[in-house]
């Protein structure tokens, strides 16, 4: 695909970068990516994601949006409220930036359909707001051999981590199981302890640098890591994040490591 | 005499017996494996590996609540 006058303008600031240039501008106009959860995290990231030309964009989310959402979920505007998330983030999203191929997914993940969708996407961003559906995405990606973008926000910290687990050309990964084994108990969620707005943008950011970085083939994405950044004390430290031998998604111990 | 050895969590220094492992380590301080994962000098330590990390003096240990909110 070659661009127009209008797209060599609108994406200029890539096409100068030595790191994306002509060449990662194309790859980012082939992607496809998915986000899952349209919230705090998923805002900040569809609408840089969008902008950069992401040829394709999945947005999955089966909730409406609520006053208290708008806090932080930047993508809505007051009178969005009532509405599907995922129909209006696409409205923003596609007066933003016509380019992108924007596919509102105005449903709920299930064990039944995750395969499914996720088949016809590159990435997959996870910045939902359960365990459970965490768990559920990973699996997936882990059986598919996708790449997972995933992070998490509650007050004023925030986690991101990249995972590659499952049979594909690039180096494996832990997978988010290794991380977080089984569901915490009394999990806390932002309903009850509070998130910052800001923290959500920030984190929900760093989530679309790492797929810029991934498609582009730019610098180090955070492959095997995990970023944990701690927004009262502005600090952020990159720690190395591996494989559970005992993980019952990717680990070895279950023979997990080579789906047939 | 049990020998002791000094152990940084969340920056401040803990001293514990010689050889603690990681899952002792949470029994002491009271904490409960599944709310936590468990960084040592800047790597997670698997959760199937607590009971068989040994502690070593001068370990740097950060203790990291699970956050799942979006």
């Amino acid at each position: 695909m070659s661009f127009n006058y209008d797209q060599i303008e609108r994406y200029s600031r890539h096409l100068v970068l030595k790191e994306i240039g002509g060449p990662g501008q194309q790859a980012l106009s082939a992607a496809k990516v998915l986000l899952v959860g349209v919230g705090g995290l998923g805002c900040p990231a569809a609408m840089y994601l969008a902008a950069a030309g992401v040829g394709t964009l999945g947005l999955l989310d089966d909730d409406s949006v609520a006053l208290s959402n708008l806090q932080r979920q930047i993508l809505f505007a007051t009178t969005d409220i009532g509405k599907s998330k995922a129909r209006q983030a696409r409205h923003h999203l596609q007066q933003q930036n016509p380019d992108p191929n924007i596919i509102a997914h105005n449903f709920r993940l299930t064990d039944s359909n995750a395969h499914e969708l996720f088949a016809s996407y590159d990435i997959i961003i996870d910045g939902c707001d359960n365990f459970a559906t965490r768990f559920l995405v990973n699996k997936a990606c882990h059986e598919l051999g996708k790449v997972l973008i995933s992070a998490a926000v509650g007050r004023f910290d925030g986690q991101v981590s990249v995972h590659n687990s499952g049979n594909n050309s690039h180096p494996k990964t832990a997978c988010y199981q290794c991380l977080v084994p089984s569901i915490p108990p009394e999990a806390e969620t932002c309903e009850q302890v509070g998130v910052v707005g800001a923290l959500t943008g920030i984190i929900g950011s760093t989530m679309a640098l790492e797929c810029i970085k991934l498609i582009t083939g730019a610098g180090t994405p955070l492959l095997g890591k995990l970023l944990i950044w701690d927004g009262l004390k502005a600090a952020a430290r990159t720690i190395d994040l591996p494989v559970d031998p005992a993980c019952i998604v990717c680990g070895s111990e279950h023979g997990q490591n080579n789906p047939v | 005499m049990v020998s002791k050895m000094n152990v940084f969590i969340n920056g401040e220094p803990h001293c514990f017996a010689k050889g603690l492992s990681v899952s002792a380590m949470l029994k002491e301080l009271r904490l409960i494996p599944e709310k936590v994962a468990i960084e040592r000098n800047l790597q997670i330590v698997p959760r199937s590996l607590f009971s068989q990390t040994e502690l070593q003096d001068g370990d740097h240990i950060e203790i990291v609540r699970f956050i799942g909110g979006g």
